[in-house]
């Protein structure tokens, strides 16, 4: 691989690291009244799957999508500016963390409902298809999506119709505070079920940044490539509480062994040591990499609290779309 | 002396009692087991009562239809939402198949199960998290749906609702979940399809679904004194609906305000309107007036949605200009200083 590029998504998954690290740093301070989930542990399984994509084409996401859109390119003050309700948002305010947007850099929307972009990525994916474009949707979700209707439904469609379309799925384990084992079966991995549907099935570590950049990259060269549709499924772990700031491992619904185990295995740790075992960055460098990302999220974190607030007639605005396209 | 008990812990009551008098009755939905219990409403219970009580796939859908089977076979299910938002993926099975369970097989089979569903709100849940859908469910014939405001009627009418051979649709606001009241020990029912006059007054009707029955009595408090004497109903249940009970108010005051945490536009507050002006139209004095929700989806920031939920000054000021007062806005002022995207301080979010 070439060593520019694997500093390149060493920097961007610690540009991510910093930025959610910022966010739970702050979240105490109560000034971003909106529910957060962080992807603090996942952000390898973003910069990966993201660096395999083009800026052309089309990511979906979820209720944890901080890392997809950044990763995708995403404007950092106005995703900021979302989660502290501003007008400059990228949601103008009316979204709020589960619904960031970007569509200079193809991110065409998170939403907070599980699974239900999945089909709408397949919408896209069809359009492009019908188009006759070069280009290639993903969607990014969490293994629990996979047991809702919609996604065998749109699996099932995307087949059938050889979409490029490839599905991310981020096996953190748990739902919430529910872990796998009251929801799927432990003789089936997640992955099986879209084999099932004949789906092209990868997996692998995702906490390895460099193999779930090349785990992404043959996922979307495939869909690309017109083979059809690709489920990548990269296992991770989610360090923080599932909504919110805080740890969570004394509630009771997993170990802290558990959560130390995974945290050894600190996807930005590794990619650094492997980095500099392999004579490609120093810690200097690592040091000034840092400087650079804290000063630039300060800025950004400055712009977006200083940003003015939605005007109250903002509300009821933007219900329906003005115009019509009669032909 | 009367116990006074949270409106969770009213549920939570309720269904350990359910589960206790019955083996036929379960409890199934995201997170029922886990540690923070659907915010504290079924804590303990998997300890208690072990495969009775359950959590299930990321499936809502699909265990609408598990819990439909099984009522059909004679259990008692009892589903939850932890929002109504999600809900919405149960909706095929609840409108097109639990509903007509029993009257499209010509009332041989039954369907009893219930389905508790959390409306979110503040904290910038947002447009996808704190939606007030009672008027779908209530739209729909043989599905009954209640909305209790207080922890006495939160265990009444959920033992009630387990206890029915209907599928009942049993919402709870997530602010009442804080709420503390006096909860009778044991089992006792409160019926379904009956209101419950909360306030006597002669001025003026305010008819209340859910959370807005603690608005509408702060209002009464802000317009007694202005010598305003208002009468709430909380309407408690929605199908059953109480007709009789609004219209003996509406009768004796003459005026109808309408207080509901949905939508205004094709919202339940439109049927309660329009089935008083068909019953009392003789006896208003005044148009009859909803205080409810603006025709737009939630926003998520603070700095709009302070301006989308109606608060009990909005009540008051609808009542007093039934009156005819000239100075509604200026007897009753916008509060300053409290945010209003939480129940109260101790709130820190982000549920
Ligand atoms: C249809 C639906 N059901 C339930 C929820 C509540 N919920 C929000 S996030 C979440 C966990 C989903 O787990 P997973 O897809 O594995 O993503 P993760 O949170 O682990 O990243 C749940 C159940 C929801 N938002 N939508
Ligand atoms: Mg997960």
């Amino acid at each position: 691989m070439d060593s520019r590029l694997r500093r390149q998504l060493f920097h961007d998954t610690l540009r991510i690291r910093l930025i959610e690290e910022e966010i739970a740093a702050r979240y105490g301070e109560q000034e971003m009244r909106t529910p957060v989930h962080l992807s603090i542990g996942q952000e390898a399984c973003a910069v990966g799957a993201c660096a395999a994509l083009r800026t052309s084409d089309y990511a979906f996401g979820s209720h944890r999508s901080h890392g997809h859109y950044l990763a995708k390119g995403g404007d950092l003050t106005a995703m900021l500016a979302e989660l502290y309700g501003r007008a400059t948002g990228c949601c103008r305010g009316k979204g709020g963390s589960m619904h960031l947007v970007d569509l200079k850099v193809g991110f065409l929307g998170a939403t907070s409902i599980v699974a239900s972009t999945i089909p709408i990525a397949a919408g896209s994916a069809f359009a492009s298809k019908l188009r006759g474009e070069d280009r290639v949707t993903a969607v990014f979700l969490g293994e629990a999506a996979t047991e809702e209707g919609v996604f065998h439904e749109a699996a099932n469609f995307a087949t059938l119709h050889k979409l490029p379309l490839v599905f991310f799925c981020e096996n953190n384990l748990y739902s919430v505070y529910s872990g796998l084992e009251v929801r799927q079966p432990a003789h089936r991995p997640t992955w099986a079920s879209a084999k099932g549907h004949g789906l092209r099935v990868l997996y692998g570590d995702g906490n390895d940044l460099e193999e779930a950049y090349e785990l992404s990259l043959k996922s979307v060269d495939a869909a690309r490539a017109g083979e059809g549709p690709v489920f990548l499924e990269l296992a991770t772990y989610r360090w923080r509480e599932h909504c919110g700031h805080n740890y969570d491992n004394h509630i009771g619904y997993r170990t802290e062994a558990e959560y130390q185990a995974w945290r050894a295995r600190c996807p930005i740790e590794r990619a650094q040591q492997r980095l500099i075992a392999d004579g490609l960055l120093g810690a200097a460098e690592v040091d000034e990499m840092r400087a650079r990302i804290d000063a630039e999220v300060k800025a950004a974190f400055e712009a977006a609290r200083n940003a003015p607030w939605p005007e109250p007639e903002e509300m009821a605005t933007q219900v329906y779309a003005e115009g019509a396209n009669a032909t | 002396m009367s116990r006074h008990l949270t409106y969770a812990q009213a549920i939570l009551e309720a269904t350990d009692l359910c589960l206790g008098a019955d083996p036929n009755v379960y409890l199934m939905g995201l997170g029922v087991p886990d540690p923070k219990g659907i915010f504290g409403t079924t804590l303990g219970l998997r300890e208690k009562y072990g495969a009775r009580v359950l959590d299930m796939p990321t499936s809502e859908n699909g265990m609408t239809g598990v819990a439909l089977g099984s009522a059909v076979v004679g259990m008692r299910p009892i589903l939850t939402h932890q929002r109504v938002d999600f809900a919405l993926l149960s909706m095929e099975q609840l409108a097109n198949e639990a509903a007509k369970w029993h009257y499209m097989f010509g009332g041989i089979m039954k369907a009893p199960m219930v389905v508790r569903s959390i409306i979110g709100r503040g904290w910038g849940n947002g447009p996808q998290h704190s939606q007030s859908l009672q008027a779908w469910f209530a739209h729909v014939p043989g599905l009954k749906v209640v909305m209790p405001a207080t922890p006495h009627d939160a265990k009444g009418l959920l033992i009630a609702s387990v206890e029915d051979d209907n599928p009942v649709i049993f919402l709870e606001h997530r602010w009442l979940h804080y709420i503390s009241g006096p909860v009778p020990e044991g089992r006792y029912t409160e019926p379904l399809g009956v209101a419950r006059v909360l306030r006597e007054g002669r001025d003026v009707t305010i008819a209340a679904l859910s959370y807005m029955s603690l608005e509408a009595h702060k209002a009464a408090r802000m317009l007694a004194e202005r010598d305003i004497d208002a009468e709430i109903v909380d309407v408690r249940s929605l199908r059953p609906f109480d007709a009789g009970a609004v219209a003996r108010s509406v009768e004796k005051t003459g005026r109808l305000i309408v207080a509901d945490t949905g939508w205004e536009f094709g919202g339940f507050s439109a049927e309660i309107v329009a089935q008083m002006a068909e019953r009392c139209f003789g006896k208003l004095k005044a148009p009859p007036r909803r205080v409810a929700l603006p025709d737009c989806p939630t926003p998520t920031s603070a700095a709009l949605s302070k301006h989308y939920y109606p608060r009990a000054i909005h009540v008051a000021r609808a009542a007093a200009e039934m009156l005819g007062r000239q100075d509604a806005d200026s007897l009753f002022a916008e509060e300053t200083g409290a945010p209003l995207d939480v129940p109260d301080k101790s709130f820190t979010g982000p549920f």
